[in-house]
């Protein structure tokens, strides 16, 4: 789950990361009020969207008079922007954040993650943060200091000295780093974090560390007990079919194609997508309806497929274990009737119960394609969707 | 011998009084798993399907001689489950736990290596279907009636695409040693890897199914393995080679994340590695069939030689 850069700022302020003063507006005039509460005379408005890549979109404005601050924070409101980490749909601005400006001396990188290989928390480095962190990976991965850290252990006091020093930071610097690291280190721990990110870091004019910009994902798994993070989510910046999708314990992600799919498994769902590829089509979405699925789930599941008016065909395919035939059928015929579909739909059943589940189908008296094999099931489907975009 | 189980092998289940544990175990008995007992805290005195069970995984080990044990324990609990069971002398546990919170699993693998290697406990799992042993014994949520008794092992991240694989198999008359689900989940106990070197060992087994997903790094791993240490055939998947490239927040990620992790570059790697890829998902079992007839063709050409 991801927040926004003012939720993740809070976040990090409290645990100990200095960041510059500011506030969130909701309207022009909220923003106007914040620059001239704050005073200075250099202003920041940061669109407040779940991406990265803001500044590149026209995101981020500097602003020089608390005129300034209004009109950019009116045009940024209600925009959409595409960034290099929204998708071509972008993401909509309903919150801005505006800050003092800071004078910058340094720009630095830094970024705690979920390694896999080590099965650790991983802290990446650089002296050179700013925008193009990615490439400078790319090209000069010396550049990048990593440092992986046991969480059954903690982050020492040494590592994040030694990390300190090796991002070349001059020795009245190094103890501001060492508060840095380790309240980032607490606030990824403590939070169930699954990705802490600050960049830039930047050393000011007057030689102090301070966090311009931040992002904070969490691992969903454990929101159960992390109330206080569970509210921070925005439902705006979710795609809407994800969001009901979510809200009804499915799995879903909306794609471009026309066929629509409930499968169990995120493998055999992957799986499927690529058979329907094979066949010559294209998967208007990726669903998993999990282990254990009830008729009322299944029919959850259809009315979010069917939600997108580009599905011309619905393909079913189950390979139960935990799940049951049985009931997947009378989802299926349930949905049928209640959602009145008049599109073909495609069923293949396989594993518990699976006599029973295709006795549920074949006496419902519906039009449903049935399916043996998932090669079957696919070429069915994609034939089924040619055949209804033949002109009558 | 299959591997991590037989009909021989004595089981708890560790939530063995709840809804979904309960059906399990009983699907496990009647076939043929050697069920003994279940653990569920507060329960202890009470008898589930005529098995014993008890309050502690200690004591269950105690009574009843345990060196399996299937964790059917809610997510937020799952964690100290496995630890528990570690701690108690069970030999293998297989977790079925879909939701355990990352953060749990890293002190998990970190609690299992303060044993030494010749108790530490083998986790298999979690967000896994289990392992089953065809005809022998199976610890899991998988329908047991679709594989066939054999000589192929299987091994595979997704529960649902290995049943795949072993009705694909079934329906052209191959069978299985040993399916082994190693789970979705970013950490998880045993990986690829972990479960080829047990294949490669088990006399039974004569090639492998390796089905993997993009993410991770454990499959070049495991193609490392298979170049450097394996004589049987490993026949493989890869789900996901149509997936579009997932919508992230931040760099982090993409920073740390190295070459290898697309369902492209898993494939390019694994044949690198003389494992024969399979080109699409309905063609597993084909692919298996003809991996298996390559390798016992040149042995029947050698006896047409000798009978000349």
């Amino acid at each position: 789950m991801d927040i926004h850069e003012y939720q993740a700022k809070e976040i990090l302020a409290r645990s100990g990361v200095p960041i510059p003063r500011g506030g969130l507006a909701y309207s022009p005039e909220q923003a106007a009020f914040h620059a001239r509460e704050m005073g200075g005379s250099v202003w920041v408005v940061k669109a407040q969207i779940h991406s990265g890549g803001r500044g590149k979109a026209g995101g981020v404005k500097i602003c020089r008079s608390e005129d300034e601050v209004r009109d950019a924070a009116a045009s940024l409101f209600g925009q959409t922007l595409v960034t290099a980490q929204t998708g071509p749909q972008g993401k909509c601005v309903y919150r801005v954040y505006v800050e003092e400006g800071t004078d910058i001396a340094q720009e630095m990188y830094l970024g705690f993650v979920l390694d896999r290989k080590s099965e650790r928390i991983m802290i990446v480095g650089s002296a050179e943060g700013g925008m193009s962190i990615e490439e400078l990976a790319e090209e000069r991965p010396e550049a990048l200091v990593r440092m992986v850290v046991d969480p059954a252990v903690g982050l020492a006091e040494f590592q994040s000295r030694e990390f300190a020093f090796a991002l070349g930071l001059a020795p009245g610097q190094v103890p501001k780093m060492v508060t840095v690291l380790r309240a980032c280190y607490r606030a990824y721990r403590d939070l169930d974090a699954t990705m802490v990110e600050i960049n830039p870091l930047v050393i000011t004019a007057s030689g102090d560390l301070m966090a311009l910009d931040a992002k904070m994902s969490f691992d969903t798994n454990a929101l159960f007990r992390r109330p206080s993070v569970a509210e921070l989510r925005d439902r705006s910046q979710e795609d809407p079919r994800e969001a009901t999708a979510q809200d009804a314990g499915l799995n879903y992600v909306g794609l471009d194609g026309d066929i629509g799919c409930m499968i169990n498994g995120a493998g055999l769902a992957m799986a499927t997508m690529d058979m329907i590829k094979q066949a010559g089509g294209e998967p208007a979405n990726f669903l998993d309806v999990g282990g254990g699925a009830s008729p009322e789930r299944v029919l959850r599941a259809f009315r979010t497929v069917l939600g997108d008016r580009k599905v011309r065909v619905m393909l079913v395919n189950i390979f139960a274990g935990i799940n049951r035939c049985d009931w997947i059928a009378e989802g299926v015929v349930k949905a049928y009737q209640a959602l009145e579909i008049d599109m073909p739909v495609v069923v293949r059943l396989s594993g518990t119960n699976v006599d029973e589940g295709r006795r549920i189908i074949a006496e419902s008296g519906l039009p449903i394609i049935t399916a043996d094999t998932l090669a079957d099931a696919a070429q069915k489907a994609v034939a089924a969707r040619d055949a209804a975009l033949q002109p009558a | 011998m299959a591997i991590l189980i037989t009909e021989d092998t004595p089981v708890i289940v560790q939530g063995i009084s709840g809804r979904i544990g309960q059906f399990h175990a009983a699907d496990m008995i009647a076939h043929g798993t050697n069920v003994v007992g279940g653990v569920t805290p507060g329960k202890g005195g009470e008898t589930v399907l005529d098995r014993p069970v008890f309050n502690t995984v200690r004591q269950a080990v105690q009574a009843t001689g345990a060196e399996a044990s299937l964790v059917f324990v809610p997510p937020g609990f799952a964690a100290d489950a496995i630890m528990e069971a570690a701690d108690a002398g069970i030999r293998i546990a297989v977790c079925v736990t879909d939701g355990i919170p990352a953060q749990d699993m890293m002190k998990v693998k970190r609690f299992l290596r303060r044993y030494p290697e010749g108790r530490r406990m083998r986790l298999i799992g979690p967000n896994c279907a289990g392992i089953i042993s065809p005809g022998r014994g199976f610890m899991g949520i998988m329908p047991p009636h679709i594989y066939a008794r054999g000589s192929v092992g299987i091994v595979g991240r997704s529960g649902t695409l290995g049943y795949e694989a072993a009705s694909q198999m079934k329906a052209l008359g191959i069978g299985v040693s040993t399916s082994v689900g190693i789970g979705g989940d970013p950490i998880n106990g045993s990986s690829f890897r972990d479960i080829l070197e047990l294949f490669e060992a088990d006399p039974e087994t004569e090639a492998v199914m390796m089905i993997g997903e993009i993410g991770g790094p454990q499959e070049a791993e495991a193609a490392e393995f298979v170049r450097d240490h394996m004589t049987k055939p490993v026949v493989a998947y890869v789900a996901g080679l149509s997936a579009p490239k997932g919508r992230k927040m931040g760099h982090a990620g993409a920073i740390i994340s190295a070459f290898g992790e697309s369902a492209q570059e898993k494939v390019v790697i694994l044949e690198a590695a003389g494992i024969t890829v399979a080109p699409h998902p309905s063609a597993l079992g084909e692919t298996m069939a003809e991996v298996l007839a390559r390798r016992q063709a040149p042995a029947s050409r050698a006896m047409a030689g000798q009978g000349a």
